[in-house]
C-alpha cells in the first residue's frame, strides 16, 4: 500500500511530518507547490512527488528514493548521504551541494553550481547525471564523484556554463560534446574520454536512459570530453610558515 | 650557500653543568631542534626550527634549558619592525601567503582590561559563595515573547529547545583534524562532567564520541564535513558557522597531510586531499538563505535541536545579528578578532575584524533596542581569557561564553603559534600518533575541569561580591561596570559610564 497525500494548502512542516511518520515505505504526493525539505534525512522511503516540489528536497537523505514528476528547486540533495533522486524534469541551483554518495538524476538541465563541494569517500561515491545543460560553476570544489553531463538536444553547442570546476580537487567530470568547455581554471585538466572513461560511466549512463526513455549506446556512442583536477592538494603551494 | 635573511628567532640556551645529555630533549622535538654530536659528546641545536613550544624546557628532568628570543636586534624603526621586515624575506624567498595560528599577538586594545567590576560596600551586602547559594545555570534558546493559553484556560509550557548549562562556559569549536582525537577526548569528558558542551568544529564527529552527544554541538560549515542524519542527532544543538572570528570572510584549509584515515573517516572526505571549507556557503547570500538552511537542519532533527548561527565579529555585526535573530536561529555566537585558529593568513588575522568587547556590547543593545534580544541568545567568543573576562562579558549583555585557548592551555599549549606546522609536542594540534599520545585524555579532561570550576567560583566570587546570587541578574547588568582610561566613544559603545562616575 502506499500512503497518498494531498498537498494543496498544506504547511512543508505538516507535510513532512505526515511524510515521516508514514508507515508504508511508498508515499505518493500530488500538488507540490514549493514545499521545502521534502524526504530530509529520510531513510527507507519510496517517494514519488507530483507537482512542484521546494528547495533543499531530499537533504541529508539516506537510502531513499525519490521520484519527482516535474520540475524541482534550488538545493536538491544538499549533504546527501545516500540514496537516488530522479527528477522528470529541470532543476535549480546548487543541485547535490556537498553530496557524498547517492545519485541524482536529471532529465532536463541544471542551474548554477551543480555537484558544488561533492565529495567521495571510501567507497561512498556520488553521482550526478544532467540530461540537457547545466549553469555556470559546475563541480566547484568538487572533491569526489562523477558528474555527467550529457547535453541532449544542444549537440551544437557546449552544454556547460563558466567557471566549471572552479577549485576542483577531486573526481570527474564527463561532458558529451564535441565543444570543450571555454575558460577552465587551470588545476582542471580536460581531455578526451577514453574508451575505459566510456565504460567506467556506462552504468551511470544506462540508468540515465532507463529512467527518461533514451538510449544509452546511442548517447555513449558520441564524443566525451572528460575533466579531472591535476592536484588533490590545490592550497599547498600558497602559503609559507610564518 | 645561499644568504639566509633573517636570524633564527628564538635561542636555545643550555646550561652545559646541569646538562646530563640524557637526550630526552631530542627526544620530544618534533622540531628537531636539539641532536647530539658524538664527536664533541655534546648536545647542540639548531635554533632555527624552535618554535618556543617549551615542551623542552618543561620535560627537562635537569632544568638545564632555557629559550629566549633572539636578542639579535636588526636596525628597525618604528615603522619597519622586525617582525615586519622578517615577513617580507620569507615572502619573497617563497611568494607565499603568510599562514599563522592562534589569537593575533598584535598589541590592539583588549577592553577587558580597562573594564572594571563593581562590588557592594554597606549598603546591598556582598555574598559569601562558599555559605550561600549561587545560581550559575543558564538555559540557552529562545525565549517566548507572550504567554500562550490552551484551550482549557491552562499555560501552554511548552518551550521552544534549550540547551542546559551548569556553567555558562563552554567550549568553542575545535575540529578534529585541527586538534588530536586525545585534545577531543578530553574536551568532550570535561564538558559531560561539568555539564556544559564542547563542540565539533566543522570536522565531524568521531564515532567513539557519539557516547557524548549530550554534551556536544554539531557544526555544520560550508564544506558539510561529516554532516548526515546520524550526525546532526547525536549533537544536543547545531551550529551554523558562518565565521571565525580569527579569520573573518576565510574559509578553512585543512592540508592533505593532516588528513590520515581516521580524520578522513570523521570528516567522510577522501584521505590525504585537501580539506576545503570555502567562506561563503554557497547557498546562503542571504538571510533568507540562513533561515532556509537552519529550518533544513530543524526539519531534518524533528525542531528538537536549538540552532546556533556562528559569525565573526566584524563592522555591520549589530545589523548581521539582527538579521540571524529573525532568521529563525535560537542562538548567535559570535566570535571576536582576537580568537584563536588552528591556521589562518597573518594578514587576515592580524587586521580584520572588530574586538569581541565592542561587537557584543553593539548587538545586545541592538537587539534591545529592536525588541528581539529573547528571540536569541548570545555566546562570545575570541578572547576571554580569564574569569573576570567573563563576568565582564556576561554584563556586557552575554548569555555564555565559549573558551577555546584556555582550553588548550588547561591541555598543555604553550601558545607557541604554530598549530599549523601540524608537529604540536604538546600532542594537541597534530595527528601524529607519536605526539598525540603525550596528551593523556584522563589528565587533560581532569585539567579542563580543574580550570573551569576554578573559573566558576571566581564567577561566583565576583558576583556575590556586587550581591548578586543569579547568573541572569548579572546579564546585560552593565551598571555593573565601568571603563578605565577610555574615550567617551568607546564608553557609548559599550554602553558603561567612566569610573567615578
Amino acid at each position: 500500500m502506499a500512503t497518498k497525500i494531498n498537498a494543496t494548502g498544506m504547511h512543508y512542516k505538516d507535510l513532512n511530518h505526515l511524510v515521516s511518520s508514514a508507515k508504508d515505505k511508498d508515499i505518493i504526493i500530488e500538488n507540490a507547490l514549493g514545499h521545502r525539505y521534502i524526504g530530509s534525512s529520510a531513510a527507507d522511503k519510496n517517494i514519488e512527488i507530483h507537482g512542484i516540489p521546494g528547495n533543499a528536497l531530499g537533504a541529508y537523505l539516506n537510502d531513499c528514493r525519490i521520484n519527482v514528476f516535474a520540475n524541482a528547486q534550488d538545493a536538491t540533495g544538499d549533504t546527501m548521504n545516500s540514496g537516488e533522486i530522479i527528477i522528470h524534469g529541470n532543476c535549480g541551483d546548487a543541485a547535490g551541494y556537498g553530496m557524498r554518495d547517492g545519485k541524482i538524476l536529471i532529465k532536463g538541465s541544471a542551474g548554477y553550481r551543480a555537484g558544488i563541494h561533492m565529495k567521495e569517500y571510501q567507497s561512498h561515491i556520488p553521482m550526478i547525471v544532467i540530461g540537457e545543460k547545466v549553469g555556470d560553476f559546475l563541480g566547484e570544489y568538487q572533491a569526489g564523484g562523477r558528474i555527467i553531463v550529457l547535453g541532449i538536444g544542444h549537440e551544437d553547442e557546449c552544454p556547460v556554463g563558466s567557471f566549471c570546476g572552479t577549485g576542483m580537487h577531486g573526481g570527474a567530470i564527463y561532458i558529451r560534446t564535441e565543444h570543450a568547455p571555454k575558460g577552465l581554471p587551470v588545476q582542471v585538466k580536460c581531455t578526451d574520454a577514453s574508451p575505459e572513461d566510456i565504460e567506467a560511466i556506462r552504468p551511470d549512463v544506462e540508468e540515465f536512459a532507463a529512467s527518461f526513455g533514451y538510449n544509452a549506446d546511442e548517447l555513449l556512442k558520441s564524443h566525451f570530453f572528460k575533466l579531472v583536477p591535476n592536484t588533490a592538494n590545490p592550497y599547498k603551494q600558497l602559503y609559507v610558515n610564518n | 650557500m645561499p644568504v639566509n635573511f633573517f636570524p633564527a628567532q628564538f635561542e636555545v640556551i643550555r646550561n652545559t653543568d646541569k646538562c646530563i645529555k640524557c637526550r630526552a630533549c631530542e627526544r620530544q622535538c618534533s622540531n628537531e631542534v636539539h641532536f647530539y654530536d658524538a664527536d664533541y659528546d655534546k648536545m647542540l641545536t639548531k635554533d632555527a626550527q624552535c618554535v618556543d613550544c617549551q615542551r623542552c624546557v618543561c620535560i627537562c628532568p635537569t632544568g638545564a634549558l632555557k629559550i629566549r628570543p633572539n636578542e639579535n636586534a636588526f636596525r628597525e624603526s618604528a615603522n619597519y619592525t622586525q617582525q615586519i621586515m622578517i615577513e617580507n624575506y620569507r615572502q619573497a624567498g617563497s611568494g607565499g601567503v603568510l599562514l599563522s595560528s592562534m589569537g593575533t599577538p598584535k598589541d590592539y586594545p583588549v577592553y577587558w582590561d580597562k573594564i572594571l567590576i563593581n562590588a557592594s560596600q554597606v549598603t546591598n551586602p556582598s555574598i559569601d559563595p562558599l555559605r550561600e547559594p549561587m545560581e550559575t545555570k543558564v538555559f540557552l534558546g529562545k525565549k517566548p515573547s507572550t504567554i500562550k493559553k490552551n484551550p482549557d484556560g491552562s499555560i501552554n509550557t511548552e518551550l521552544p529547545p534549550h540547551l542546559e548549562l551548569n556553567i555558562p562556559i563552554m567550549f568553542s569549536a575545535m575540529s578534529y583534524g585541527s586538534i588530536s582525537k586525545n585534545a577531543h577526548e578530553s574536551l568532550a569528558r570535561a564538558a559531560a562532567e561539568l555539564g556544559t558542551y564542547y563542540n565539533t568544529g566543522e570536522g565531524g564527529l568521531h564515532k567513539d564520541f557519539y557516547q557524548y552527544g549530550e554534551n556536544t554541538i554539531v557544526q555544520v560549515a560550508s564544506g558539510r564535513f561529516g554532516v548526515f542524519k546520524g550526525y546532526l542527532e547525536a549533537g544536543a544543538a547545531i551550529e551554523i558557522k558562518m565565521g571565525q572570528g580569527a579569520k573573518p570572510g576565510i574559509g578553512g584549509h585543512l592540508p592533505g597531510a593532516k588528513i590520515r584515515e581516521d580524520v578522513s573517516r570523521t570528516r567522510m572526505i577522501p584521505m590525504g586531499t585537501d580539506a576545503i571549507s570555502p567562506a561563503p556557503h554557497h547557498d546562503i547570500y542571504s538571510i533568507e538563505d540562513l533561515r532556509q538552511l537552519i529550518f533544513s537542519l530543524k526539519e531534518a532533527t524533528e525542531y528538537k535541536k536549538p540552532v546556533i548561527v556562528k559569525i565573526a565579529a566584524v563592522h555591520n555585526v549589530a545589523a548581521i545579528a539582527s538579521g540571524i535573530a529573525r532568521s529563525g536561529a535560537d542562538i548567535i555566537a559570535i566570535d571576536g578578532f582576537r580568537g584563536g585558529t588552528g591556521a589562518a593568513p597573518t594578514r587576515i588575522r592580524d587586521n580584520v575584524g572588530i574586538p569581541i568587547e565592542l561587537a557584543l556590547a553593539a548587538v545586545d543593545q541592538r537587539l534591545r533596542d529592536e525588541g528581539i534580544r529573547n528571540e536569541v541568545s548570545i555566546v562570545v567568543g575570541g578572547s576571554i581569557r580569564s574569569s573576570s573576562d567573563a563576568v565582564k562579558a556576561i554584563a556586557l549583555g552575554a548569555d555564555a561564553i565559549y573558551i577555546g585557548t584556555p582550553a588548550l592551555l588547561a591541555l598543555g599549549c604553550h601558545l607557541c603559534r604554530s598549530c599549523h606546522s601540524g608537529k604540536c609536542n604538546w600532542g594537541i594540534a597534530t595527528q601524529r600518533p607519536d605526539l598525540v599520545k603525550r596528551l593523556n585524555p584522563e589528565i587533560g579532561y581532569q585539567r579542563l575541569v580543574n580550570l573551569v570550576h576554578a573559573w566558576d567560583h571566581e564567577i561566583k566570587e565576583m558576583m556575590g561580591g556586587m550581591g548578586i546570587n543569579s547568573i541572569e541578574s548579572l546579564r546585560g547588568n552593565r551598571l555593573m561596570l565601568r571603563g578605565i582610561g577610555l574615550n567617551q566613544k568607546e564608553l557609548d559603545i559599550l554602553g558603561i559610564q567612566h569610573a567615578g562616575e
